[in-house]
């Protein structure tokens, strides 16, 4: 005969959040999508620019600062992207499509902590594909940001305008598939105007003011008037704060749970 | 303390899609201690009326009320006390079982002991296994555990032996019977409520119902029909079209 009815003392509060964000991040490691997109691929990336000679060399045209220079923020903004577009939907999708927020419903547990979780998850992976863009390009000589204030500012900015946008992504597609064609369709554009191609100093005028209202190109425009300037100027600022207040209803208006 | 009367109590439950009844008119008392069995056919309406009995659906109409609690309305302690198994839900392919078990161990006030439930339930040595490598048998037995691992008071187990092999089956309806005899869980304090959707488990939950273990049972033989025929008073072909008849 078994016996399993001894009393056990009950989890800690909060031991359940902790477990869900411990979980998320195990399964960010075992399918390393946010790791490579996020972290590995734009510091690898800065990395290889500094190997073409005249990438190191400051240029008039970009306003005395190198292409190096100018892809620090252009590959944070890539990073920020990649983990928007596919690290955040693409779980939560899948989750919905394998029923795992509606078995969550039935537990004491909501299933929006799970999508907090993974948000934390997200988060994490953000901050330390800043820190290593930010560090590789110390490494090869960038500047540091000018104005760490106005630059933590941007980049909070910039993740309150791109995260929800991968939450009306994971809003709107039915399977984790379809979430990642929406995500590539949204993506290569997005980095167009971001400048990843072809530098925003270097677009034509009219190419420029599409690129202001594009969110990764706000992004990235604030970004990099905070590394360069005292403080980066409103106009960037105040698109991202928009994108996040529309992104952010659009998501909450659309999301389904099952 | 106790001011309910049966653990589970259904009056009148009707619940549509759109022009759809899925269930109509449903009452079911359920006493404690008891294993109740919903029977019927593909889309007779099982998964709905278990879903409007543990507040996943609000019905169009009727109540329901579990250990005297309203599933929607008194939804935290529902999550507490009652445990549930879903039809076709599944996890992450590259959690390990022992991270899944931890996991859903911390939602609960008072969980059961994770090594002494996957004892029981034949998952001892799979702690460490991926969940895309568990087989289906396997799978339907870490969701058995994940229904249990709160203690609840009550179980609801939505299709809990399709698509196991005969000698899983077995051994979940041997795992059925231990639950209720308080040998899983909480002593002494488990109502189990399953639906079933093919004529082998209808008969098998038929014949635990009338109180024969399902040890006794012979598997796939042809006379099931009989047999369950002799048990219900119903012939299978009435339950085709007959929503009600089949829930009732």
């Amino acid at each position: 005969m078994i016996t399993l009815a001894q009393p056990r003392p009950p989890t800690a509060p909060g031991a359940a959040f902790g477990q869900l964000v411990r979980n998320e991040a195990r399964l960010a490691w075992r399918q390393p999508t946010s790791l490579i997109g996020g972290l590995a691929l734009p510091t690898v990336l800065l990395v290889v620019f500094s190997l073409i000679p005249t990438f190191r060399q400051p240029q008039a045209s970009l306003g005395g600062f190198s292409p190096l220079d100018l892809y620090v923020p252009i590959l944070i903004g890539f990073s920020l992207a990649m983990l928007a577009l596919f690290g955040l939907p693409i779980p939560l999708v899948s989750y919905r499509e394998l029923r795992v927020l509606r078995r969550l419903s039935t537990t004491p547990v909501p299933p929006s902590w799970l999508l907090a979780a993974q948000g934390v998850v997200q988060l994490s992976v953000a901050l330390a594909g800043i820190a290593g863009i930010l560090a590789a390009g110390a490494a090869l000589g960038t500047p540091a940001p000018a104005s760490p204030g106005g630059f933590a500012l941007a980049v909070v900015l910039s993740i309150a305008g791109l995260f929800p946008l991968g939450l009306l992504i994971a809003a709107v597609a039915r399977t984790a598939n379809g979430a990642s064609v929406i995500g590539r369709l949204v993506l290569i554009p997005m980095l167009f105007f971001a400048g990843l191609w072809w530098p925003r100093e270097l677009m034509p005028a009219v190419l420029r003011d599409v690129s202001d209202y594009v969110p990764l190109g706000a992004a990235v425009e604030a970004i990099q008037d905070s590394m360069r300037g005292p403080f980066p100027p409103a106009a960037p600022l105040l698109v991202l704060t928009g994108y996040a207040v529309l992104f952010g209803f659009l998501a909450t208006h659309f999301f389904r749970w099952e | 303390m106790k001011t309910y009367t049966s653990a589970v109590e259904i009056d009148h439950l009707r619940k549509t899609y759109g022009t759809l009844v899925a269930v109509d008119d449903v009452s079911v008392s359920v006493a404690e201690g008891e294993i109740f069995g919903i029977l019927g056919p593909n889309g007779a309406g099982k998964t709905t009326a278990i879903e409007c009995a543990i507040g996943l659906r609000e019905p169009d109409a009727g109540t329901v009320r579990l250990l005297g609690l309203d599933p929607r309305a008194d939804q935290a302690e529902i999550h507490q006390i009652v445990g549930v198994q879903l039809q076709a839900s599944a996890f992450p392919a590259k959690l390990r079982v022992g991270e899944i078990l931890d996991m859903y161990r911390s939602f609960y006030r008072h969980p059961a002991d994770v090594s002494e439930l996957t004892g029981a339930l034949g998952l001892a040595g799979k702690h460490g296994d991926f969940y895309r490598s568990l087989s289906g048998g396997q799978r339907q037995r870490l969701s058995v555990a994940l229904a249990l691992i709160g203690r609840p008071r009550l179980a609801f187990l939505d299709e809990m032996t399709t698509g196991l092999d005969p000698q899983a089956r077995r051994d979940a309806w041997e795992l059925i019977e231990r639950v209720r005899a308080g040998g899983v869980g909480r002593q002494g304090q488990h109502v189990l409520v399953t639906g079933t959707g093919d004529l082998v488990n209808a008969v098998i939950l038929a014949l635990a119902a009338a109180g024969v273990t399902a040890r006794d049972v012979q598997l796939g033989a042809p006379d099931l029909e009989d047999a369950f025929v002799a048990l219900t008073g119903q012939d299978l072909s009435d339950m085709d079209n007959d929503k009600e008849g089949a829930l009732a």
